[in-house]
């Protein structure tokens, strides 16, 4: 057992590191941790930085080298992934299109098409992003109502999506709607790429429990999309879905935001009826739990980096992550203002109290994007401990014979 | 990056599972808590001997293995795994330990290879009272000439064991002497517990003989030591626990049926499920970064000792009471399995320390490592 890197792995982190060093500044660890304050700002900074990227080779690393890429293996993704976090850079904008819509283009997309649109989306010159979900489709994604009708070499799209990061800054995106109702659920199903700023789509944020529009709906409303533009076979629609969801599962990690370093700091200097916090038997049994979970995922990551060093499949093991990263936010978010006491409802305006408050408004909602926390424990019984899946009420049914409750 | 163990530990994990197996240890568990003149089971302790198991940590020039803690810790979760009804944690996690870490080379001469070799069996003693032992409530005192007077509690296999590590009071502080159990002036009584298929004793001493191992007055920071060290190993056998009873759980959830279907597909049974895997799956993996840092020697050993400790007891508490639960009335059956590992689960629990004092510790030491 050790925590070195390979011979080959240090190279590659110095690398990393000397490139990142050279070309990007440090983080300042004593900023609160907030939200993103000016979007069109961001978005400006997040291209810069990907172009930078881009002309240097670290755009996208994962890409075959035909597209650009050098073909990194997880491992070098990871190690990419832990430098660049040391840095104060803009992050997350082109997750969704280099992680998800950039591979199911090149698997397929034609080659006109992959020229076209896969070099702008590695430069950050287009943005892209992912339309599946529904209102009356979220765990139960593949019960999407979205309409597809063929007209001529077009397809006419009606219906709705939401929770859409970023469409409204978004160049493109992927969308699978139905394309007949009559078959059963998951065949019905067909899968587009299409223009954003097509005619017919209305973008509209969704203002969140934070205050805050991370999120939109998407209205489609007679929406043309030629049919080249159709990813897979018609009826493959969840095929194609389902390799960018892994892809997703992949992606949604830890719940960032304040943790138990933060919540010990804070119980050592906090007042509590005359002594510290930390003096507190309650106190210390919960910094005690969360540091045990805090740890046990990253003991977990470790173990899954080293199989992926050795070059192995790594275990299920890092399914939990979500789970206890969720969880373990909206308790120390909990903790952080009620350590305040009365004072504790106060909405402050910056430094560390607005972090556990951003923490516990936040934590409800990582608890249900990508994978609620019901869906993720049914995942973990079903493919890991291999428990029957329940009856089904959808299957074998026409899809527009299926309950919907309305 | 390597926090995984090396093909040839995975290798000795296997053997000590196809031998546990074999052996059908969690049988002779059963027969130990059914049987009130069973103690252990002599015939699987004398198996584990002769594979050198006693030995791992004892350098080769006493007889034994001159292994790491690495190996021991891949046969602990095994030992957790089938309840062995053996000696083992006592005379090889702390007793054997003591003596490493703390013991002259004349102590060391005599008692090591006879430990390799099973002639010697050994355990400790601290506990006098139904509380937490700390430095200040010792009362068995040693006197100038090493004498022991005194009464020890919840000691466990001290009827089997032919030594025993005592935590005593001398006016220069508390010191670790090593006692011989054969003499006479020591008296032995069966205490019940909690947990039948692992037997535990009062030991009396009068003016009974003893040879201080280590320090005059410091012995109570190497008794904590090794129990930091045993911490470590008891969190795998509480993996190994946590483990066993979740694939209990898992595979009766697969074959039971209600309602005209297996209880399994029932969500409420699938997350309880999922949560005993969540647990399990954080121990194990604060049990590998406690394994590094136990045998690297690690500045920041005893916090993932702590942390190792505090996830598995809460692991293999959760799974072994989940999975009677999960059983239904079967589970609260004398014939099921289920009540061996909550029973075992509890013992684990408290047997170097409550939950609480392991996260308390665990708190003590971030608050040391953040003062610099």
């Amino acid at each position: 057992m050790d925590f070195k890197d390979t011979t080959k792995e240090a190279e590659f982190r110095k690398k990393c590191h000397d490139w990142l060093d050279a070309n990007a500044p440090k983080k300042d660890s004593s900023k609160a941790i907030s939200g993103v304050n000016d979007e069109t700002e961001y978005l400006a900074e997040a291209a810069k930085w990907q172009k930078k990227k881009y002309d240097a080779g670290w755009a996208m690393l994962h890409w075959p080298k035909e597209y650009g890429g050098i073909n990194a293996s997880p491992i070098e993704r990871i190690i990419w992934g832990q430098e660049e976090s040391k840095f104060d850079v803009p992050r997350g904008v082109y997750d969704i299109g280099l992680g998800m819509c950039g591979p199911v283009l090149m698997e397929y997309a034609t080659e006109e098409q992959k020229q076209r649109y896969l070099p702008p989306m590695a430069e950050g010159k287009e943005i892209w992003c992912q339309l599946f979900s529904e209102p009356s489709a979220g765990s139960d994604v593949a019960g999407l109502r979205s309409k597809a009708v063929k007209d001529g070499d077009n397809w006419i799209i009606n219906g709705q999506k939401v929770w859409t990061s970023g469409a409204h800054y978004s160049d493109f995106g992927i969308l699978v709607v139905r394309h007949d109702p009559d078959a059963e659920k998951h065949k019905g199903l067909t899968f587009f790429f299409l223009d954003m700023k097509s005619p017919g789509i209305e973008v509209r944020p969704i203002k969140q429990i934070t205050g805050t529009s991370n999120f939109n709906e998407v209205y489609f409303n007679d929406v043309v999309i030629p049919d080249s533009q159709r990813l897979g076979e018609i009826g493959d629609g969840w095929k194609v879905a389902i390799t960018t969801l892994m892809n997703e599962r992949l992606a949604v990690g830890d719940a960032n935001g304040v943790d138990v370093e933060d919540a010990f700091k804070l119980a050592k200097k906090q007042d509590d009826e005359g002594d510290t916090l930390i003096n507190d038997g309650s106190v210390r049994d919960s910094i005690a739990d969360w540091y045990c979970e805090a740890k046990g995922l990253s003991n977990t990551k470790l173990r899954t980096m080293s199989a992926l060093s050795k070059g192995e499949t790594p275990g299920p093991e890092a399914s939990i992550t979500k789970i206890v990263s969720a969880n373990k936010l909206q308790s120390i978010g909990n903790f952080g203002i009620d350590s305040m006491d009365m004072a504790g409802m106060l909405r402050s305006d910056e430094g560390v109290s607005r972090s556990f408050q951003n923490a516990w408004l936040g934590a409800p909602g990582l608890r249900i994007a990508g994978g609620t926390d019901e869906i993720l424990k049914n995942i973990i019984a079903e493919r890991i401990l291999g428990l029957p899946q329940d009856p089904r009420a959808d299957k074998g049914v026409a899809f527009k014979d299926i309950p919907s409750g309305n | 990056m390597n926090l995984d163990f090396s093909d040839e530990q995975k290798f000795l994990k296997e053997e000590a599972k196809k031998f546990l197996t074999n052996e059908e240890a969690l049988k002779k568990a059963r027969n130990v808590m059914e049987n009130d003149d069973a103690h252990f089971d002599n015939d699987l302790w004398k198996k584990i001997v002769e594979l050198g198991w006693t030995g791992i940590r004892i350098p080769e020039a006493y007889d034994g293995l001159g292994l790491s803690h690495l190996e021991l810790c891949v046969i602990a979760e095994e030992l957790g795994k089938s309840l062995a009804p053996t000696p083992f944690s006592s005379s090889v996690y702390i007793f054997t330990e003591f003596l490493i870490n703390f013991a002259n080379d004349e102590i060391k001469e005599k008692l090591l290879p006879a430990l390799v070799s099973g002639e010697a069996i050994g355990t400790f003693a601290v506990t006098e009272d139904l509380m937490a032992p700390t430095k200040e409530n010792i009362n068995t005192s040693v006197s100038d000439n090493g004498e022991i007077s005194g009464k020890k509690i919840a000691i466990p296999d001290a009827k089997i064991a032919t030594h025993l590590i005592v935590v005593a009071k001398h006016s220069s502080g508390i010191q670790l002497r090593l006692v011989d159990l054969s003499d006479k002036s020591v008296s032995i009584d069966h205490q019940k517990t909690i947990d039948e298929t692992r037997a535990h004793y009062s030991v009396s001493f009068n003016n009974t003989p003893s040879l201080l191992v280590g320090s005059q007055s410091d012995g109570w920071s190497h008794y904590n030591h090794v129990i930091n060290q045993s911490a470590v190993l008891f969190a795998f056998e509480q993996v190994g626990g946590a483990e066993a009873t979740l694939e209990m759980a898992t595979s009766y959830a697969k074959e039971r049926y209600a309602f005209g279907r297996p209880i399994g597909s029932y969500q409420a049974i699938k997350h309880k499920l999922s949560d005993m895997y969540v647990a399990l799956t954080l121990a194990r993996s604060n049990c590998y970064y406690a394994a590094w840092a136990l045998n690297s020697e690690s500045a920041d050993f005893e916090l993932a000792a702590a942390t190792a400790r505090v996830s598995s007891t809460k692991a293999f508490n959760l799974c072994s009471q989940e999975n009677i639960q999960t059983h239904g009335g079967n589970g609260f059956t004398w014939e099921y399995d289920c009540h061996l590992y909550y029973k075992r689960a509890k013992l684990l629990s408290v047997n170097i320390g409550s939950l609480k004092n392991w996260k308390n510790k665990l708190v003590n030491n971030l608050e040391k490592s953040n003062t610099h």
